[in-house]
């Protein structure tokens, strides 16, 4: 373990002891945040295995070609269709779509395919649209995706390329470790601790 | 939310059928996923729940309602880059903010960035993207934002009012 992996335990270890001594001295602020942090979990509990189950599933089954041809750098607009479509069936937010652009951008999708995916399902997600609808109206809700869709759209496709311009991807947190440790070989072992 | 358990529990019964092996290699390969990503989680829901406490929804609704026009949409981009919210609470909490009297610009700036600026979710975006990538994300998110306000507000006629 880095000295950074130390630093987070340590957090960790604090706020979760901070957490059990609120709850037996009654001190609220912390009994409110430990609540909070409950909550939250039982939130993702809900969803992130599912989502990590389809995600392994798709690395598994799906072959590079595949991603290639649908959403690779050949695909054009194609690919940016396949993006929102599948963003608006996404579930849960930002802590799924990130790991799925993820897998599909190691199977080989375009970076400005992946980044309108990321941002699209941020903004249109079918359920969450019907939410908005419900309460802010159709034309607030139709205003916000018309303006902000074709801006994701645009940004991602600019990003995309300037980053590829520079010859610079996605730079994982630990992936960099990964290569090092390929070139010493025991690539498997030390992957597992990272990222 | 019950569409993603039915479609999972669909794939993978349809996975075990057409090849048991793989379905073992891929549920692995989902576990370890879920284990290496499981730090970053941990550090964003203590943020998440030490900021909860710390802006309650009570203040979201106070602040938000403020006479100045610019000031007003700074603390609605402020709350919602830092705030995290599922849309099924977003929302109707919009919904109530609109029936108080807060304008739709105000509205459109918190709920966008809310959805698309996420500096808790940040050390999860940064573990899959990296440092710089989520940060230029980020950026460009909040502009967006900025032009989907400036939009709504003109749409609405509260820009010049």
């Amino acid at each position: 373990m880095n000295r950074r992996s130390w630093v987070k335990l340590v957090v960790v270890v604090c706020y979760l002891a901070f957490i059990m001594i609120s709850a037996m001295i009654d001190f609220s602020p912390g009994k409110k945040i430990g609540s909070n942090f409950i909550y939250f979990w039982a939130d993702l509990i809900k969803v992130l295995p599912f989502a990590f189950v389809l995600i392994g599933l798709f690395e598994v089954w799906v072959n590079r070609e595949t991603v290639e041809r649908h959403l690779g750098e050949e695909s054009g607009a194609r690919g940016y269709l396949w993006a929102l479509v599948l963003s608006g069936i996404t579930v849960g937010g930002v802590f799924v779509a990130v790991p799925v652009a993820y897998s599909l951008h190691k199977k080989g999708a375009a970076l400005g395919v992946i980044f309108t995916y990321i941002g699209a399902s941020a903004v249109c997600r079918i359920p969450m649209n019907l939410f908005e609808l419900l309460f802010m109206g159709l034309k607030f809700t139709a205003i916000r995706l018309a303006v902000s869709l074709p801006l994701v759209v645009l940004s991602s496709v600019l990003l995309g390329r300037s980053l590829k311009k520079q010859n610079a991807g996605f730079n994982p947190i630990g992936l960099d470790a990964k290569q090092a440790s390929n070139r010493t070989g025991k690539s498997e072992l030390k992957e597992r601790h990272e990222l | 939310m019950i569409s993603i358990y039915i479609i999972t529990v669909f794939a993978v019964v349809v996975s075990l059928i057409a090849d048991r092996r793989k379905t073992v290699k891929s549920l692995k390969v989902a576990g370890r996923k879920m284990l290496k990503i499981t730090p970053a989680f941990l550090t964003m829901t203590i943020f998440v729940s030490i900021a909860l406490y710390l802006v309650p929804d009570e203040t979201i609704s106070r602040y938000l309602g403020h006479e100045n026009k610019v000031l007003g949409l700074v603390i609605a981009y402020v709350l919602g880059s830092i705030t995290l919210m599922p849309g099924f609470i977003a929302f109707p909490l919009c919904g109530m903010l609109l029936e108080k009297g807060v304008s739709y610009m105000i509205l459109s700036g918190f709920s966008t960035t809310l959805m698309m600026v996420g500096v808790l979710t940040f050390p999860v975006e940064r573990a899959y993207l990296g440092t710089k990538v989520a940060v230029l994300r980020n950026l460009i998110s909040l502009m967006i934002a900025v032009v989907v306000t400036l939009i709504t507000g003109l749409c609405f006629g509260e820009l010049f009012r």
